[in-house]
């Protein structure tokens, strides 16, 4: 009824090839933009931002790298958490060396650094897919983790081996340490997942990720047909690393302000991660959204029902929250192979022809 | 999307109202995961401190205690959430029982002030409370471990390790790798071999570890494990016949569940400790009686006279007391988390107070300052029968090398302050 496309004509390419082509969604999107960018800050207390938001926004931004990999151009990978962890110890050794550059330019070289590192490892996939280069990256996170525990200079040779995210600020505005305002770490991971959405929205749509889509359907057929292996491969490795880079520094930086490597990112951040896209759905951006907001908001739903509302002992509620999270997986699995992205396809799908279907 | 969000968040913050006119002492446990071994036990009996103090004596001064549990896993990010859920009830100290979580909050609770207490873990120089003002670890650190381990070495060699070779095996964390600085000191000092054999989370894994020490022979063997780790360990030296007498654990790595599962074979397995052992105090007549035989036990009501237990019991008597303390300077019941850190600041455990609390000699005698927020460092050796199942005393609570820890803990705060701009206190 409220929901198509009857009466919004198009009169320019431009405007046939936006993003949200439909006009109830196209106001949508502004009015979430606008109650994300206007009204939460006002509304935000710790507890919102570091219990619920951030993670929910910097896990936003790591499935979207890793959807950008996996889901568009095919690349299984199980490095995710080594590679957030390039962007943690970059932007550790970025923040310590220089303490006064704004923390914006620091989280996108430790971006860029992690998109080195993962194009490095992204090499074999140019001989070997499926499982075998599953194993490849997997070998990438537990070197990675390996590594920054191993040599001291990573860690500025602390006693304890672990990192700890000095305060430091943009425009004068304090981002990290503990005297930072929820609202400022709120905002300051919201530009970049704004950012990063609206980057990965429009390289999806354009030449290069239409060469991702290529490779992933069929590589041999690509390359038939003049897409260049080399090049869609490794350009998805960069900016699948640059994203999620992006999110290991913010990760530590904004919302953890101390990580142990191993802890914070082992493999089990590898698989939920990647939990988050096949949830979500593989090969969309809302997709990363809904698998991100999923997993970080169920075990505290499930937290605050269990313990704060019902009184069931902490332990009961935290075994329950495995069994639950697993069958839910088991459930969304066989039920909607596609994901949450797809549920939001066919309701959209519905909505179009509400109330009259036939 | 965020909407729905916001809606979610909102029920969640209008279901944790807060219950005013309460002493709220957060729990910060781990009942689930590979360290839930040691976490049940520990916060058994911190909850059950408060419940007798509760149902005893009506709360501490007159006004009710309550503990809000939150489950951690023993995971850092859980933590902050627990820390971040919890602090807005009024929370007054917390004590995570985790040396990740402990370094997240450090920071974090400095600047909401609200006081830290990481009895015998966390960050070690945060024993120097002109630095870290919220943040306290008495009665005893990790150097203060090592050093204890060392200094028993020393005993059983007549004064003399030159030359004998020591392995530590650690979690691979910041947890295990506190200590590491002072045995290296120590090593420079009397002249024994360290080799490092770092264990990574959770460590089940230990084969070539201990497969090394099969072949390096190192005299002892010094351990940091926690959780799953502590009884892999010991199965392991077991199975490569390492003397048991020559292995030493750290605190942590001295429950009973860490030796039962290796049988007989874990005889003569030494640990470390700064807590009394048993039930030979008067206090567990009263926890018998108003909390256990009252149905009230946290848990399952099985723990009592654990070594982690006492643990629990025993971090839990010291945030009564300085909450005890607190109420005195102040002069009011209901205390705030300012005037914790206050009481915390000011406490003293005497000999006396312990026996009129039921539990004589259950901890050292300590004072806390202004510049010392470690305690003494009080450390004495147990050991593992397995015959009659009993951890016996070989030692009393033995002074520690304070030379050697005190320089390196004015070193790593001095470190600390200037990363984090902080100006000393206590002038």
């Amino acid at each position: 009824m409220f929901y198509r496309e009857a009466g919004d004509f198009k009169t320019s390419y431009a405007e046939d090839s936006q993003t949200f082509p439909i006009k109830f969604d196209r106001i949508r999107y502004y009015v979430v933009l606008a109650v994300a960018f206007g009204i939460i800050p006002f509304l935000i207390n710790d507890y919102w931002a570091n219990a619920i938001l951030l993670p929910f926004l910097i896990y936003s931004i790591a499935a979207i790298g890793l959807n950008i990999l996996v889901g568009y151009c095919g690349q299984v990978s199980l490095g995710t958490g080594g590679f957030m962890a390039v962007g943690a110890y970059a932007c550790y050794k970025l923040m310590t060396a220089f303490p006064e550059i704004s923390m914006f330019i620091h989280v996108l070289l430790a971006g860029g650094i992690t998109a080195g590192v993962c194009v490095l490892f992204g090499l074999p996939s140019l001989r070997i897919k499926g499982f075998y280069l599953a194993v490849a990256t997997l070998a990438a996170q537990f070197f990675l983790v390996w590594l920054f525990n191993r040599v001291p200079w990573f860690y500025n040779y602390s006693a304890s081996g672990q990192i700890n995210a000095p305060e430091r600020d943009t425009f004068g505005i304090i981002i990290t340490g503990p005297n930072a305002s929820a609202w400022a770490t709120y905002l300051f991971c919201l530009i970049f997942l704004t950012a990063c959405a609206l980057v990965a929205r429009n390289l999806t749509r354009g030449t290069v990720g239409r060469s991702w889509m290529a490779i992933r359907d069929m590589d041999i057929a690509a390359e038939i047909i003049g897409v260049n292996p080399l090049k869609a491969k490794l350009t998805a490795f960069a900016v699948s690393g640059f994203f999620i880079g992006i999110a290991g520094a913010l990760f530590f930086a904004v919302y953890l302000g101390a990580v142990e490597v191993g802890e914070a990112f082992g493999i089990q951040k590898s698989f939920l991660v990647l939990f988050m896209v096949i949830l979500g759905g593989l090969g969309s951006i809302f997709g990363s959204f809904a698998g991100a907001a999923f997993l970080v908001l169920l075990p505290v739903v499930l937290k605050v029902v269990g313990v704060d509302i019902l009184g069931w002992p902490t332990d009961i509620v935290a075994h329950f929250q495995l069994v639950i999270v697993g069958a839910l997986i088991i459930v969304f699995l066989i039920a909607e192979p596609h994901g949450m992205a797809q549920l939001w396809r066919v309701a959209k799908e519905k909505l179009r022809l509400w109330p009259f279907p036939h | 999307m965020k909407k729905t969000l916001t809606t979610l968040v909102l029920g969640t913050a209008m279901a944790a109202g807060p219950a005013m006119a309460d002493l709220v002492f957060p729990d910060l446990s781990y009942r689930t995961g590979p360290y839930a071994a040691g976490g049940i036990p520990f916060s058994d009996g911190y909850n059950d401190y408060f419940t007798l103090l509760n149902e005893r004596d009506g709360g501490i001064g007159g006004v009710k205690a309550r503990v809000i549990e939150c489950e951690t896993g023993y995971n850092t990010e859980k933590g902050v959430e627990c820390y971040e859920a919890t602090k807005g009830e009024g929370a007054l100290v917390y004590q995570p029982l985790s040396t990740g979580i402990t370094y997240q909050l450090i920071p974090k609770v400095t600047a909401d002030g609200i006081p830290l207490h990481t009895m015998g873990y966390g960050r070690t120089s945060a024993a120097n409370g002109k630095v870290f003002s919220h943040v306290f670890n008495y009665p005893a650190n990790y150097w203060n471990g090592a050093s204890g381990a060392i200094n028993h070495l020393l005993d059983i060699n007549d004064g003399d390790l030159k030359g004998k070779k020591i392995a530590l095996v650690y979690h691979n964390s910041a947890y295990g790798k506190e200590p590491i600085r002072t045995l290296e000191e120590l090593s420079a000092k009397h002249g024994y071999e360290l080799t490092l054999l770092p264990v990574d989370h959770p460590g089940q894994e230990q084969k070539s570890q201990w497969l090394q020490i099969r072949r390096e022979k190192p005299d002892y063997v010094v351990m940091w494990g926690w959780g799953v780790m502590n009884q892999v360990a010991i199965q392991e030296a077991a199975n490569i016949r390492f003397p048991m007498e020559n292995f030493i654990g750290v605190w942590w790595s001295g429950a009973e569940f860490d030796v039962e599962p290796a049988g007989a074979k874990a005889d003569g397995y030494k640990a470390l400790t700064f807590t009394g052992l048993g039930m030979d105090y008067p206090v567990y007549d009263d926890l018998k009686k108003y909390v256990v035989d009252a149905g009230k036990a946290a848990g399952a009501g099985d723990q009592l006279g654990a070594v982690q237990y006492n643990r629990g019991l025993y971090a839990a008597m010291l945030a009564a007391e300085a909450a005890k303390t607190a109420q005195e300077i102040h002069g009011t019941g209901e205390i705030t988390a300012a005037m914790m850190r206050d009481g915390m600041e000011a406490l003293e455990m005497t000999n006396a107070k312990m026996e009129s609390l039921g539990m004589a000699g259950f901890g050292p005698e300590f004072t806390v300052t202004c510049e010392n927020h470690g305690g003494p460092g009080l450390v004495g050796v147990v050991q593992w029968d397995a015959s009659t199942k009993t951890w016996n005393a070989i030692s009393d609570f033995m002074p520690t090398d304070g030379e050697v820890i005190g320089k390196l803990i004015e070193e790593d705060s001095a470190a600390y302050a200037s990363e984090n701009n902080i100006e000393p206190r206590c002038e």
